[in-house]
Order: C-alpha cells, then structure tokens, then sequence
C-alpha cells in the first residue's frame, strides 16, 4: 500500500555521466554544499546526506561519474557496487541534455538493470542555448521511463523530482527492460542465457536476469568473477554463455561486446532521431571558440604558464595584507591574557601553548583560502581538463598521465585530496606513481613555514624568488623521481589518455565559494583539533619535567651582577643626580643605549662612539656599564632556557636526533620540530613557537621570525637547507593514512616515507655542504 | 586502411570499426566510437599529441597511439 511506504525513508542514489550536474544536483536536492567541479571525475568519494520531503525522510548518495556500467576506473567500480550492494530505493540517472546520446549509453544499462528509475535531464538551458529541441514526453514513453527536466544549477525542476521519487518508491516494480533491443540475433542468446539463469535463480536475483545475461555475453570480469566465487554451478553458466558467445561470433564475425555496444549507440541513434530536432547543426559554440585560443599551438602553452603564474601570484602576493593583520590580531590576544594572569604554568599554557600554537598556523588562513580559491576556479570553469591535454605528452614523456597533473596541481593545496584525485586515473601503476610523487607537490601547510623562514632570512626583494625555487624543486623532483619509479618499479606499457574536454562554463559564485570554503574548513578543523592537542603535547615536552638542576645558579649570578653594578656606579649616579634604582626608567641613558646598539651595525663606530663620549662626559660611562649588566642578565636568561629546554623531553628527543642532522646544518632544537611535522607540517610553525618562547628573556613577546633571526645556528644558507628538506622528507600522517587506505597495502605507505626521508636528507646535504663550501654561510 | 590519425584538422570522417580487444578499445566504444559515428578531428594539442576529436556533440581526446586505433572509411 502506497501510504504505508510514504511514512518510510528513501535511499536515492545520483548516478550519471561525469559533469552531467549531479553535484550541483545533490546540493539543490539537500541543501547541502558539496563541491562542484567542471571537471569529469571530481566527485570521487560518495557523499550521502538526509533531507525531508512532505515528511518522508530521503537519503541522497552522490555518486562518482561514469560513462558506463562496465567498470574501467575505480570510480565506476565504486558507482557500480554500490547500485548493487546497496539497492537504493530509486536510481536517479543524471543527464547532460546537451550532450544527449552518450549520456543515454549509460541510461539505457540502468533501464535493463529492472530498478526504480528516474531520468533528469539536466542542463535543459545548454541544449537548448545548442539549438536542441528534446520531445521529452515522447522520449519517456519510448523509454518506459518517467522524465524530469532540470537546470541543476538554477535550482529549477526540483519538486517535480522529489514528487517523482517518492512516486517511484512506492512503485517498485518498475521493469521496463523489454524496451531495448539488440537484434533478433543477440536478442535470442540473451533470453537463452536469462531464463536459464532465472530458472536457477542464480543469485537470488541479486542482478536482474535480463542485465546478468547481457554482461555474460559482454564477458565482464567482475561478473565473471562473482559467479565464480558465489555459485556452485559457475562451470555450467560460463559454458553456456561461452557457447552463446560462440554462435554470436560466428554469426557477426565480431566480438558479442562490440556488437552489443554497436547496438546500443544504433537504438540510441534511432530514439534521438525521433525526439530530437537540431536547430542548426555545426555551430561553432562560444566555448569551442574560447578554446580554439586556450589550446591553441602556439598559445596553449604561454597562457598555462601564464594562469599558473597568476595563481602563485595570487595566493602569496594578496595574502599577505591580512596575514599581517592576523598575525598582529593573534599577538595582541596572547598579550591580553598574558597581562590578566599571573605568571606560571598555566598562562604558559595558554598563551604559549595554545595560542602560540593554533594561531600560529591560522596566520596563514589567507593564502590557503586564495589557493583553494584560484584552484576551484580553474576546476569549476573547465580549464583543469585541458591543462591535462597539454600536459599530457610532457607528462607522458616521465611516464605519468595527463590527468596526472591535476592530483599534482591539487597537490599544491594538500596532498590528502590530490590521492584521493588519483582515483580518475585508470591504472593502477600509472596512479601509485603518481601517489608517490605527490607530496612533493608544496602543499599549503608547508607554506606557513616557508613564509616564516623566508621572512626572517631574506630579503623581501628576492622572496617571492627564493619561495619560486622551492615549488619548482618540488616539482622537478616530483618530475624526475616519477620518470625512475616508472623505470625500476613498473616498467612496461602506459596507459592509453581518453578524456572528455568538458564545455567552459562560468562558474557560479556559490559554487567556487563552496569549494574554497570547503577545503578551508577542513584546514580550521585541523587547525582547530589536531593541531590544539599537538600544540599542547608539544609544550608540555618542551615545559617538562619542571624541577631542573641547573649546572649553574643562574639566578644568584644575575643578583650578584646587580649588586655589583650598584655598588660600583652608585657614586657616579649619584654625582650625575640619577637614581640607581630607577635607572632603567632614565630617558638619558635609555637614548644613549640605543644610540650604542645602532652604532655597533655602523662603519665608523668608534668614531661616533667617541662622538658620543663627548657628547654625554660621565653619563656615557654609566650607560655603558648599565647596558653591559643588561647584556649580561639577557645571556644569563638565555643560557638557563636554553639548559631548561635541552633536558626537557622535547630537547632530549631532539639531542637522539642531532648527530643525524648535524651534517645538514640542524641543531637539536630544528630536530625537535622537524619530528612534530611528521604530526602535519603547519606544525613545525607552532613547534618553533613554543620552542623560542621559552627562550624570551623579556615578557614582551617578540615575534617568532625575530627570535630565529636571533638564534646563531641559523643563516640564510641553513634556512633554505631547512625548507628543502621540509619540501621532501616524510608526508604527514594523514597523507600516510589517505595512501594506505587508497592502495590497500601498507607497502606503499612505509616505503613513502622512507624514500623521501632519505631523498630529503641527501639533497639537504649537497645543499648545506655546498652552499659551505661557496662560503655561503 | 585509414585511421583518425590520417585526419587532417577540421576534417571529418565515418568511423568503421576498432581494432583490438583490450579494456581501452572497450572504453573507445563506451564513449561512443561505433561503426557509422561521425568523427571530426578538432585539433592537436601544442605539443602535438593528444588529439581532440569532436563525436556525438562533445569533445574527446585521445593520444595518437589510440587514435591509430580506429579505422575510418
Ligand atoms: N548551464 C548549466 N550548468 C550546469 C547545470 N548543472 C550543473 N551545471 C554546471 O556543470 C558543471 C559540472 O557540474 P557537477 O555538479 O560538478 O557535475 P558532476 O561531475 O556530475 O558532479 C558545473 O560547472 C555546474 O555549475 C545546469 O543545469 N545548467
Ligand atoms: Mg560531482
């Protein structure tokens, strides 16, 4: 009884052809923001989420796209098995009405699969804008099928799916299969091969018989496969279907699949011909016409280099306003707090720990925003998919795909979407390749650290330059590194590049809004979640254990130094009339110490220094001997914290891996946040954080790039070393975990690692030792 | 025998039928290249491969090597 099934749930899976709209589609359906892609293949894990219709509650599955219901790429596989497994209660096939027959291909199979089927025909507006003029009511009862026409994009159509569905769930026995034909010929084997399989109930009618027939006749491994594993009697079908096979051999002088292909596109020909009318053929569209430039020989080229120009461009110059702004916002809290708490370890904790950590991290909000912005831009307008047409030979050439480029491209934004992106490519050692070079790629949690090494160490004049080479390291490296894996590991035959080159479509604002914000969420929530716990693991290693012999008694050094200090100028101060209590507060002595600290960076010191002398007679003396006592508690302070911080868990962690990274140019200190980074690599920021606010002799923090600059055992030559290796070495965890679970072996992962620690460690060495050796340092 | 490579740019021509039997020759054919389909070569990429061809209304791209794949008559 149709009521009874009403107050039930529906599960609706959106199937269909990639870039047929069925993300745009599904966020229409739920409300809910999905990304959406002019790309095929962007959808690569399925999405599911609730929504409500009169009442009835109705699961949306977004599937990934495919061109058919033979399985070729793990995507299709993915589609395929969950129709199966899963049965949803009705199958929402998508279709590009602008795009009509190939899409069809794909309906036709579900129609023989017997399930609640509903047809949209999406992009109602681009046939039409084509000059296509669809008689859908015509082409519905040809195909047994209903229809619903929708502009996904435009939200239009979307109650008369939601009333469809629900129809067709209190419906089920919808069986419209008898409707395609294949020939008298083919037609008899696959009722031969159905009613036996019926007869037997093979399965238990897991698949419909009449489809079941049809991809034994098509010889599909996976069925092929099943049957083997799931019935007693597979000798007896695969020898009947064999022996059908056979006679269709002979018959057609061809193979049973090309014929059955041939057929479908000839029963697709003959219902568009009846439903279709085409205004005026072989117009030349606006998107062809943009393309024809785009890719053009000559200017293909320059105009890609030029667009991923533009996107560097974009992310690091128009960032850094705000980050500047954040990074003052974030300073100005941890002084906040600092000031309405007492000192000890629970300030420690928040100022040093959680906001030092987190807010070191969220600096770098912008760029990452403007990253995903200017990626989802190239992906929602269509030029992804030509950016692997032109790359394809290159790519090609190092053994890699085309639609490798684009993982790599993602790769930039981080390295977890990028493998998951590997799933459009086909084969499987063509996609490990690609997996394993990925990380090289820079992802946008290595920016953080760059930016922050790049500031302290050089010049902002040759910034952008020195942050250039390090992106195009990474991609050389990927580059060279992909050619020797597909030597050594797999050599052998690639794999052939058949892509769809979708129309250029203006994205739509919402939809490049949502994809940004989407990767950037997953950014703050990691920022938010692990990278508060790590921020806090690490101060606490850092901060403990807390009950340290000193070597010296540092404190009564300093006491003593004061007290000398003030004995010995106590009658000087007093014959210049200033108090030696109050003499850090002496606006004199304040201008003259400062006077001194510049001339020290001057040529001609000692003549100023002279100057100044006479300047100030005695009082210059006093100042003088009050800046060395201040240089003397700051040193004193310095080498405590820095005592504190070597027996602390951390420092001891870091001292174990000092001899292996000495040769680099890195001290314990660099170790200590080098291993954090293996936690995620925006990390190795808030661990240097945590590190050098230790260090601070004052209570006025300073910024973290100053501290570094401070710190002896950097220069320019080890800064560099330091971002070449945090280029290379071990991805981090979650990257580990995306490519273990996406090549199902623990192999690839361990080996990922390995590699690129020790690739990252030899060519730190060549860098550091050489850059010595040219006295770069 | 004549195949898509023998097109020239802008060209047209009727699709004959696939040689060979692997996966990628059953993809061709998912994609809609089937004897009798009308099959334009649009354009060559910069580099000089792939190709795009036009076919059922929308572009593929395909490398020489498949395209020598696919007889013309
Ligand atoms: N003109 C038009 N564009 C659409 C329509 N539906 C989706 N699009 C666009 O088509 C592109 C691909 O959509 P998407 O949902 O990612 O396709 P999917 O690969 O099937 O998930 C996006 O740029 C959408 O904005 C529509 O009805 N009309
Ligand atoms: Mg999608």
């Amino acid at each position: 009884m149709k009521w009874e099934y009403m107050s039930n749930k529906i599960k609706v899976a959106l199937a269909g052809n990639p870039n047929s709209g069925k993300t745009t589609l599904f966020n229409a359906l739920t409300g809910s923001r999905q990304h959406v892609g002019n790309y095929p293949g962007v959808t690569v894990e399925r999405k599911e989420t609730k929504c409500k219709y009169n009442g009835i509650e109705i699961t949306v599955v977004d599937l990934p796209g495919i061109y058919s219901l033979t399985p070729y790429s793990i995507e299709e596989l993915v589609a395929r098995n969950f129709i199966f497994q899963e049965k949803p209660d009705v199958i929402i096939d998508v279709i590009d009405s602008s795009n009509l027959e190939r899409n069809l291909y794909l309906a036709i199979q579900f129609i023989e699969l017997d399930v609640p089927l509903l047809l949209v025909f999406n992009m109602i507006d681009e046939a039409i804008s084509k000059g296509y003029h669809i008689d859908i009511k015509l082409l519905s009862r040809l195909l047994n099928t209903p229809v619903v026409t929708t502009v996904a994009s435009k939200g239009e159509g979307i109650d008369d799916i939601f009333k469809t569905v629900v129809a067709l769930a209190g419906n089920r026995n919808q069986a419209s299969s008898s409707i395609i034909k294949y020939g008298k010929e083919i037609d008899s084997q696959i009722n031969i091969l159905s009613d036996y399989l019926l007869n037997k109930n093979i399965m238990n009618g897991k698949y419909a018989f009449k489809w079941l027939a049809i991809k034994l006749l098509e010889e599909d491994s996976e069925i092929i496969q099943e049957i083997n594993k799931n019935c007693d009697n597979s000798e007896e079908i695969l020898s009947l279907s064999s022996k059908c096979r056979d006679y269709l051999q002979s018959f057609f002088g061809e193979k049973p699949e090309r014929i059955i292909g041939d057929k479908r596109y000839g029963f697709i020909n003959g219902l568009c011909k009846e439903t279709v009318y085409l205004a005026q053929e072989d117009r030349i569209s606006t998107s062809e016409k943009i393309d024809s430039v785009l890719t053009n020989r000559i200017l293909g080229i320059p105009i890609f280099i030029l667009f991923m120009w533009i996107v560097f461009q974009l992310t690091f110059t128009l960032g850094n306003p705000p980050m500047r702004l954040i990074e003052f916002c974030i300073g100005s809290l941890g002084r906040f707090i600092a000031f309405f708490m007492n000192d000890g370890i629970l300030r420690s904790l928040i100022v040093d720990g959680v906001i030092g950590g987190v807010g070191g991290v969220l600096v770098f909000l912008p760029n990452i925003l403007l990253l995903f912005l200017a990626l989802a831009v190239l992906e929602d307008t269509g030029y992804m998919a030509r950016v692997a047409f032109i790359v394809d030979k290159l790519m090609h050439f190092i053994g890699l795909h085309g639609k490798s480029f684009i993982p790599l491209l993602i790769g930039f934004g981080c390295s977890v979407p990028a493998i998951l992106g590997t799933r459009t490519i086909e084969n499987r050692k063509d996609r490990i390749i690609t997996i394993l070079v990925v990380p090289f790629m820079s992802c946008g949690a290595r920016l953080p650290v760059y930016t922050l090494l790049i500031g302290a160490f050089f010049s902002s004049a040759v910034a952008g330059n020195v942050l250039f080479s390090i992106y195009i390291t990474g991609f050389l490296l990927a580059i060279l590194m992909a050619g020797i894996f597909k030597k050594f590991l797999f050599p052998g035959e690639s794999t052939p590049f058949v892509m769809e080159l979708p129309p250029y479509r203006i994205p739509t604002l919402k939809s490049v809004i949502i994809h940004m914000w989407e990767h950037t969420w997953l950014y703050l929530q990691k920022a938010g979640t692990i990278l508060l716990s790590l921020s806090i693991l690490i101060w606490f290693l850092t901060n403990f254990p807390q009950n340290i012999t000193y070597s010296k008694d540092y404190e009564n050094n300093i006491k003593s130094a004061r007290e000398n200090f003030v004995i010995n100028m106590e009658p000087l101060a007093q014959k210049l009339n200033v108090s030696i209590e109050d003499i850090d507060k002496n606006e004199d002595i304040k201008k003259i110490i400062e006077n001194l600290k510049t001339l020290k960076q001057s040529e001609d010191a000692v003549k100023q220094g002279e100057l100044l002398k006479y300047q100030y007679g005695e009082l210059y003396n006093l100042s003088v001997n009050y800046m060395e006592l201040q240089n003397y508690i700051a040193g004193q302070m310095e080498e405590k914290q820095r005592e504190k911080l070597g027996v602390s868990y951390a420092g001891r962690m870091g001292k174990v891996l000092e001899p292996f990274i000495s040769p680099l140019g890195f001290d314990w200190k660099i170790g200590v946040a080098l291993f954090s980074g293996f936690a995620a690599k925006e990390v190795i920021v808030s661990t240097l954080g945590t590190i050098y606010s230790l260090e601070e002799a004052d209570e006025n923090s300073i910024s973290l790039r100053e501290a570094l600059k401070k710190d002896k055992i950097f220069s320019p030559l080890v800064a560099y070393t330091l971002m070449i290796f945090i280029l290379i070495y071990s991805p981090c965890i979650a990257t580990i975990v995306v490519v273990w679970k996406e090549t199902n072996s623990y192999f690839w992962p361990l080996f990922m690692i390995f590699y690129t620690i020790c690739l990252a460690w030899i060519l730190a060495f060549f860098i550091y030792q050489g850059g010595r050796l040219l006295g770069l340092n | 025998m004549r195949t898509l490579l023998d097109l020239k740019t802008g060209e047209k021509a009727i699709v004959k039928k696939i040689t060979g039997y692997s996966l990628i020759h059953r993809r061709l054919l998912d994609m809609g290249i089937v004897s009798g389909t009308c099959v334009q070569l649009v354009k060559s990429a910069p580099l000089g491969d792939p190709l795009e061809f036009k076919i059922k209304g929308y572009h593929l791209s395909l490398r020489k090597s498949e395209a020598s794949t696919v007889e013309i008559m």
